[in-house]
């Protein structure tokens, strides 16, 4: 069944719902990328909230209108202006006051969440609301989405990474160091706002799929997760786009497999899914790696100290240390060097000389940079050079 | 009557060398809430020249030069560069090393990279200026190090860093906020060696410098304020005890600098 769903072979409702989010998946994680490099993550949980007061206030004016009060184009309008007015709120309340960013934000979205709470209660006791079934954009619910429903997300999240590609330049410049950017003519405020403008499009965009409370999760989620892979902004912001791509995917015909499943929810779980991967087996940033590298660099640090305390003739307390000598066939379990041993000793001795010189003389300046205690003395100077070093050696010291 | 003209400095006539000066400011005044940060300053910067910029804390050192390039809105006053409005691709700006987040998804050739965005544009292609940019790290000796996370740089080699990206633009005029602090001496004489071998191609220098032994060594003149400009000229002549016991309000006595 779910190889049915991920290849779109669970009918014409799931695979609309599928291809919706993937691409939903990958603008949201392309646009959230710069919100986390910014640090203002939080900033997309109070669009969010604040764009549940215009879903109500939509529906009620059209149906005042006398239009339909589910008009998906109608509603999500009114969810971008309400969500507008909540970032204006928060950039007020930040700039003109002394309350941090994180105090605006915890104030825009409760309000705004309760007076849409309100407005939905209302609509239910209204005539023509009982079947408008606004609580889907609480938490997402694709059961009766549309043919234009979908394309809307389509073109939506199409028009979001087009924006994204244009001005990632930019965006990451901003993100690193905003005063430079400033410096050089970057007009910093109104990228600061693009970047708003991008998470404002998807969290609208992505109402009907995800719902407002979720979207925060397709935002940060893939960016976190791609931060483990890698240490350039660009391919951060590659990887999130395919870890959000991959688990709208994988979430979407998880969901259609099965009756009941929430598709939403089920998406932001397939992604943390995603991030606890790469939070444990990254390389480089995770935290197994982060574990391996540690026990491996101890146990070259006992090595080599054993080694230069046999070659020293000085005893060797530590039983870690005897016993990785004796593992690698460098000292028998009393201590006493074998003969391999003997010879690993007098070479970590004359590289500790070697790195001794390198360390002390200008000419070496590069290279001295790279000493950490344990790199072997061949793998960053030449033949030529270690033969320098050896002549240095025995000179007297320079001054 | 030209605004500059209405622009006095503690009664005095301003000099009128601000049109041959790459960066001269009037009567600036910024302020972050009620009381300034710095107060009607006017600085005539020499072309040509290293300038320290020297005050006690809080004196608004960093914030002079922020709003020279902008970065923050003054709430009066003006800057000009050889009598016209000043053109921020011309300067190089160097913050403090502590304004940004080290741990940023960037490496070091990157950050270079960046000095050349006023050049190529936001969607111009970077790829034949790598070479460029790696020839200004080997200028303050970090080449080798160009695809490193820059978290895993020292302090020195990041201050170095941001000094080759400020190279990079090949600005005439740099502006660099603290380039020595929390640096070693070793990492301080290789900055200090790239400043004055840009003055000595013609180009002018000005920093914000806290170490008020070394002023007249690395200096040519010296800018004094403490939130109002204290004095100004060549460091032989404006350097004196006098002076700076009045710019740091006479706590240097005890401090025997």
């Amino acid at each position: 069944m779910i190889l049915d769903g991920l290849t779109f072979q669970l009918g014409y409702n799931a695979s609309l719902v599928t291809l919706g989010a993937i691409l939903l998946g990958i603008a949201a994680a392309a646009t959230g990328t710069f919100l986390f490099l910014r640090k203002r993550a939080l900033v997309s949980d109070a669009i969010s909230h604040a764009t549940l007061p215009g879903v109500g206030l939509a529906f009620i004016v059209m149906v005042a209108l006398g239009l339909d009060g589910r008009s998906l184009p109608g509603l999500l309008l009114g969810s971008a202006l309400s969500a507008v007015l909540g970032l204006a709120c928060v950039a007020y309340l930040t700039r003109a006051t002394r309350l941090g960013e994180d105090a605006a934000i915890g104030a825009v979205l409760s309000v705004f969440f309760g007076v849409g709470v309100v407005l939905l209660t209302v609509i239910q006791t209204m005539q023509t609301g009982r079947q408008a079934g606004l609580e889907g954009f609480l938490l997402g619910s694709t059961a009766g989405m549309l043919f234009a429903d979908a394309v809307m997300i389509a073109v939506g999240g199409a028009v979001v990474l087009g924006l994204v590609l244009v001005l990632q330049r930019a965006m990451t410049l901003v993100a690193f160091d905003p005063g430079y950017a400033e410096s050089i003519g970057l007009p910093v405020a109104r990228i600061d706002w693009a970047i708003m403008g991008l998470v404002l499009a998807v969290t609208v965009v992505g109402l009907k799929v995800v719902g407002l409370i979720l979207i925060v999760a397709l935002l940060i989620i893939p960016a976190v997760a791609a931060r483990f892979w890698t240490d350039r902004a660009v391919h951060v912001v590659l990887i999130a786009g395919a870890i959000g791509g991959a688990s709208g995917w994988i979430g979407a015909a998880l969901s259609a497999s099965a009756p009941d499943l929430p598709t939403g929810p089920i998406i932001v779980l397939v992604a943390f899914g995603a991030f606890v991967l790469s939070l444990l087996v990254a390389p480089g940033r995770g935290v197994l790696a982060a574990v391996l590298r540690h026990v491996s660099f101890q146990r070259r640090v006992h090595v080599r100290q054993g080694l230069l305390a046999l070659a020293t003739g000085q005893p060797i307390y530590e039983p870690l240390t005897l016993r990785l000598l004796g593992r690698a066939g460098y000292a028998r379990a009393d201590g006493v060097a074998t003969e391999a041993g003997q010879g690993a000793a007098a070479k970590a001795l004359r590289d500790e000389a070697r790195w001794d010189v390198v360390r002390r003389h200008e000419a070496f300046a590069g290279t001295a940079a790279l000493y950490d205690g344990l790199r072997e003395i061949e793998s960053v100077l030449t033949a030529d050079q270690i033969a320098e070093v050896d002549r240095l050696i025995g000179a007297p010291e320079a001054v | 009557m030209s605004p500059l003209e209405l622009v006095r400095d503690h009664g005095e006539a301003v000099a009128d060398a601000w049109q041959d000066s790459p960066l001269a400011i009037r009567g600036l005044t910024v302020s972050y809430g009620q009381s300034p940060a710095i107060f009607s300053v006017d600085a005539t910067f020499e072309a040509g020249k290293m300038t320290a910029i020297v005050g006690p804390n809080g004196a608004g050192k960093s914030t002079l030069l922020k709003a020279s390039l902008g970065i923050v809105k003054p709430l009066a006053g003006q800057v000009t560069s050889f009598g016209q409005p000043l053109a921020q691709a011309r300067v190089a700006y160097v913050p403090q090393r502590a304004s940004v987040d080290w741990d940023f998804p960037v490496r070091v050739i990157d950050v270079v990279l960046m000095g050349l965005y006023s050049e190529v544009g936001l969607l111009g292609r970077l790829r034949g200026l790598r070479a460029r940019a790696v020839e200004c790290l080997e200028r303050v000796g970090m080449d080798g190090f160009a695809e490193r996370q820059i978290g895993q740089l020292s302090g020195g080699q990041q201050q170095r860093v941001f000094l080759a990206r400020a190279l990079a633009q090949g600005a005439d005029l740099y502006l660099l906020d603290e380039p020595f602090a929390g640096v070693d001496a070793a990492t301080e004489r290789a900055i200090i060696a790239v400043l004055q071998e840009l003055r000595d191609a013609g180009k002018t220098v000005v920093a914000v410098h806290h170490d008020l032994a070394t002023v007249p060594e690395y200096f040519d003149n010296v800018l004094m304020i403490n939130v109002r400009k204290m004095a100004e000229g060549p460091v032989a002549q404006v350097f004196t005890d006098k002076a700076l016991d009045e710019t740091y309000g006479g706590r240097l006595a005890t401090a025997g600098a």
